[in-house]
């Protein structure tokens, strides 16, 4: 489920999603407790929780930073700082989960927290059905992951930042906006992660996403349009806004698609040229297109239609009072012959692939981060779980996707990277554009919904483009296609091959009560699927 | 202690605003206790509390502000807090659309916090799961839940004397539950001030009977159909064309309230002439907040200080008032109003049972799932029903019926009204079920 998709309506940031306390940017680059001072505040709730009586204790000690810029036109509406610290600690004790969290991080605090956890172990247990089965995960010893990146966007000065958006701002309104509103998201998590199994993991990570929406309007005809970034939330610093030509891919009518740098001011004026456009685009007719997607619009696809079914927790009814359960049930994985898509289909989960949100040297219960496949040449062959699952799909070893959005929330199974192979065979967007007779190309995240067992959904997108006998022969407006989620996936008829490979990303994806937000990339190269149910959503009232 | 007084908030504002030598200062004084049990696959999962005491303290240096909070509360740290609020104020950016802050309000007393709620401890919340875990147990049917409450205060004050305090306590509850084969499955949802007012035990057994009766749901044909939405449905939707009541979005051409020529619809008769939509903060079932933008569900965070008062929304059928920010109001001379906190549907006096006892054929809506906007330009929205959909014939409830997706706006939803019951509390708002011609759903979902 998606918290957040800010559009010109929602120019301020969904409340709830600042955590922390909100501090000056300066503070941002203070140097948190260094890895030994972290070990020994670790050590002092491993051994408070054991000699408590807890068979498996971890430790998050967390220092989360966050920077968020909101601008709108030529106007800076905020900019907020926040930081929050402090440590969480996890126990099983009479076979029972417990959980306690506190912002007191002297020796006291700590011990106090975790023997809370104990105790809150020791009380649930008297109504547990279910003794915790954890799989075993040898000690990585002490170890540090960093996110690559050549500029940490917090040592970036606010006024070069707001400057960039004025410029983005600027772009858009000279050519044609009514209305643009601009945002950066910068996260910086410091996670030091210690368990009872011989971990000591300290963890620095970045996450970034620029984005906009600008609006066109026609008063005279009581009409406007929008046309949101087509950008894409990275695992990497401020490198992310070089907008080097050598990531540009470029597309048919002046479409430019961006792999790994982004050139913000470049799509802000496409973005206010497009918007105009779509006012006078033509209404869709509804009927049964061959859709070619790009990767900037099928991610989210993939996010609803694979990445979220794929939960083993949503599997198992875990969601099941919120976020809900799943299609694909254990029967259907355990046959071994569930279609879930055509041949071209191979999806992997991943926590490997540089610059996306998911990259991590570990999750947030001390597993290496590893790749494996959920669907192979169409077939549903695996899922996504975390150390106390992964015994019930057969495995000896979690897959990493256990993640917390604080150190005061519980960790969880949480989505990895989930991404459609590129296509081996030669093929370009253009090459497949030519094999279209009745088509529409579809870019950008637009209007998203699916049912609570990822069976039916209806997708829109920022850009519709009529393909009539392999050309593009205009703007299309008020399309939305419908359908099943196994349906949909078997008719994936071809996909463009690696160089047109990108990813697409969500930066505020919620799950759970009380809700936790995480981030995830999903990674494709354009591709065709055939005979969708196209709708019209164009109304009058 | 996370609740204070009114007179113990009182004078750690007043204290901070001691300490300002900004041009003018607000300060937010907020804290709660809140807890929460959520169980699954009959089996409680996780539990906890947490303490929260909080303080943000704004400065402002001509049309330049900024923000610090801190959450220790001696003299050094209050006043290094406003320091720092003051250096954040003189680095920050000019906001060309700061409007100089209040001076003192009068405010209304909404009664919303309730001692027994404030109460509620680790034994209530694991007694209030067993009771729904319980009987779904006994019946073989498998419960998943969630209960979350808090109690806690909001104070407001500044340095050209506002000074505002509102004490509140809530409980949200709901509950899943699904039969062990997957066929059926049923929901309920409560939210009270007052935790007297909510039986866990009771809700789960509404869930346990749709879970059970919406076991091997027939497919209709997707269309156009009458239905009848409970207020758990209805609200969604309700509450997405709320959020849009902002008079700003209208005037700049950009709203379903903005009409060709660039004038709004104010004034317009947009709905069928039984529509009344209100707020009113002293309404005993819905007590809401005294200021606007207090972290309501319209208004985010923060406060502007300007006093809730009761309002109209929409009249007889047509739009009377418009909500906008102060910068808006004073710009553009519109009716200075804030976001209300909650809202409330006038109803009629059929009870739910009497309207599908008055329904020919008909669809009964339990809820609605992952609803998202299609076409802001109408308010188009798409979604799903979800746990309990139900086909109505001549009265009764006829069999269980396959979930939809829906293609539909509130706006035209509105004006193909049928009928209205009982106005219910759901999600801080009073709604009523609501009959509903021609509405359209245009596909089906195998989701159970």
């Amino acid at each position: 489920m998606q918290l957040s998709g800010l559009t010109a309506g929602a120019a301020m940031l969904p409340f709830g999603l600042v955590m922390g306390r909100e501090v000056d940017a300066a503070q941002l680059l203070e140097p948190a407790a260094d890895a030994a001072a972290k070990k020994k505040m670790a050590d002092i709730a491993l051994n408070a929780a054991r000699s408590k009586g807890a068979t498996y204790t971890d430790v998050r000690i967390g220092r989360y930073l966050q920077q968020f810029l909101f601008t709108r036109e030529m106007k800076v509406q905020n900019v907020t700082n926040a930081e929050s610290y402090g440590i969480g600690v996890r126990v099983i004790a009479n076979g029972t989960w417990g959980f306690s969290a506190t912002s007191d991080v002297t020796p006291d605090g700590i011990a106090k927290c975790a023997e809370t956890a104990v105790a809150i172990a020791k009380a649930n247990s008297k109504i547990q059905t279910e003794p915790v089965i954890l799989a075993a995960q040898k000690g990585v010893g002490e170890v540090a992951w960093k996110t690559p990146l050549t500029k940490n966007a917090f040592e970036i000065p606010v006024k070069e930042k707001i400057d960039l958006l004025m410029k983005v701002n600027g772009a858009a309104m000279q050519n044609g906006a009514g209305f643009v509103t601009s945002n950066l998201f910068f996260v910086n998590e410091q996670k030091y992660f210690a368990s009872t199994d011989g971990s000591y993991i300290d963890q620095d990570i970045h996450r970034i996403w620029p984005t906009f929406t600008v609006t066109a309007i026609d008063k005279a005809a009581g009409k406007f349009k929008t046309r949101d970034a087509i950008s894409s939330p990275m695992g990497m610093g401020y490198e992310y806004l070089d907008g080097l030509a050598s990531e540009k891919i470029p597309g048919p009518n002046g479409l430019v698609g961006y792999r790994n740098s982004y050139d913000m001011v470049e799509d802000a004026t496409n973005a206010a040229k497009q918007a105009k456009e779509k006012i006078g685009a033509k209404s869709v007719t509804a009927g049964k297109y061959d859709l070619v997607l790009d990767p900037n619009h099928l991610g989210l696809t993939i996010h609803e239609s694979v990445g979220h079914p794929l939960e083993l927790d949503r599997v198992l009814g875990y969601e099941a009072n919120y976020a809900g359960t799943s299609f694909a049930t254990l029967d259907k994985w355990k046959a071994g012959d569930f279609n879930y898509g055509s041949k071209e289909v191979t999806i992997v989960a991943d926590r490997l692939q540089p610059h996306t949100l998911g990259k991590v040297g570990y999750d947030d219960e001390g597993v290496p981060s590893k790749e494996w496949n959920l669907i192979k040449d169409g077939v549903l062959v695996n899922y996504q779980a975390i150390r106390d699952q992964v015994h019930i799909i057969g495995e000896k070893e979690s897959q990493g996707c256990c993640y917390a959005d604080s150190w005061d929330s519980v960790q969880f199974q949480r989505m990895p990277n989930v991404s459609l192979k590129a296509g081996t065979e030669k093929r370009s967007v253009m090459d497949m554009i030519k094999g279209v007779d009745k088509g529409i190309y579809i870019i950008g995240r637009g209007s998203y919904s699916i049912d609570q067992q990822r069976y039916n959904f209806q997708f829109g997108g920022q850009l519709f483009y009529e393909i009539k006998n392999g050309e593009i022969v205009g703007m299309l407006d008020d399309v939305a296609y419908q359908s099943n989620t196994q349906e949909f996936w078997n008719s994936c008829a071809q996909r463009c091959d690696q160089d047109d490979y990108r990813t697409f990303g969500s930066f505020f994806d919620g799950k759970g009560q009380p809700s936790q937000v995480s981030a995830v990339s999903h990674g494709s190269a354009t591709t065709r699927f055939n005979g969708v149910n196209v709708i019209n959503t164009g109304r009058k009232i | 202690m996370a609740t204070l007084s009114k007179a113990e908030a009182k004078k750690i504002i007043d204290k901070v605003l001691s300490y300002s030598k900004a041009d003018e200062a607000s300060v937010g004084l907020g804290g709660n206790r809140t807890g929460n049990i959520r169980y699954a696959r009959n089996s409680v999962t996780t539990s906890g509390e947490t303490n929260n005491l909080s303080l943000a303290i704004t400065s402002v240096f001509g049309k330049k502000s900024g923000t610090a909070t801190i959450n220790e509360f001696d003299d050094a740290s209050l006043e290094k807090t406003v320091r720092r609020a003051e250096e954040i104020a003189q680095l920050a950016p000019e906001n060309p659309e700061y409007v100089p802050m209040l001076g003192p309000q009068k405010y209304l007393e909404p009664k919303s916090y309730v001692e027994a709620t404030a109460k509620i401890d680790p034994d209530y919340r694991a007694q209030a799961a067993l009771d729904s875990l319980d009987p779904c147990r006994k019946k073989n049917l498998v419960a998943a839940g969630y209960l979350e409450d808090s109690a806690g205060f909001s104070a407001i004050g500044n340095s050209r004397g506002l000074f505002g305090y509102n004490p509140s306590t809530s409980v949200d509850f709901s509950i899943t539950v699904r039969t062990a084969d997957g066929l059926g499955s049923g929901y309920a949802i409560r939210d009270v001030n007052d935790v007297t007012k909510l039986s866990t035990k009771n809700a789960t057994e509404i869930a346990m009977q749709k879970a059970l009766a919406s076991v091997n749901a027939r497919a209709l044909e997707p269309g156009k159909y009458t239905v009848i939405l409970e207020p758990a449905a209805a609200v969604d939707l309700l509450e997405n064309m709320m959020r849009n009541f902002d008079s700003r979005s209208a005037d700049e051409g950009r709203s379903f309230l903005s009409k060709k020529g660039g004038e709004t619809r104010l004034g317009e008769k947009l709905f069928d002439e039984r529509v009344n939509i209100y707020s009113d903060p002293m309404n005993l079932e819905i007590p809401g907040s005294p200021y606007g933008g207090g972290g309501g569900r319209f208004g985010g965070g923060g406060s502007d200080g300007r006093p809730q008062t009761k309002m109209s929304w929409i009249e007889n059928g047509a739009v009377k008032n418009m909500y906008a920010s102060r910068y808006w109001s004073q710009t553009k001379g519109v009716a200075d109003i804030p976001p209300p906190s909650g809202f409330i549907m006038a109803g009629g006096t059929e009870s739910l049972a009497e309207m599908i006892k008055n329904t020919e054929k008909g669809i009964l809506v339990t809820r609605f799932w992952y609803i998202r906007a299609v076409d802001p330009q109408t308010l188009l929205y798409t979604g799903l029903t979800r746990d309990g959909t139900f086909y109505i014939e001549n009265g009764v409830i006829k069999y269980p019926v396959k979930n939809f997706r829906f293609n539909e706006s509130p706006v035209i939803m509105l004006n193909n009204l049928e009928a209205m019951g009982v106005p219910q509390r759901i999600g801080g708002n009073l709604i009523p079920p609501l009959k509903i011609r021609d509405f359209t759903f245009s596909s089906l979902s195998d989701a159970v």
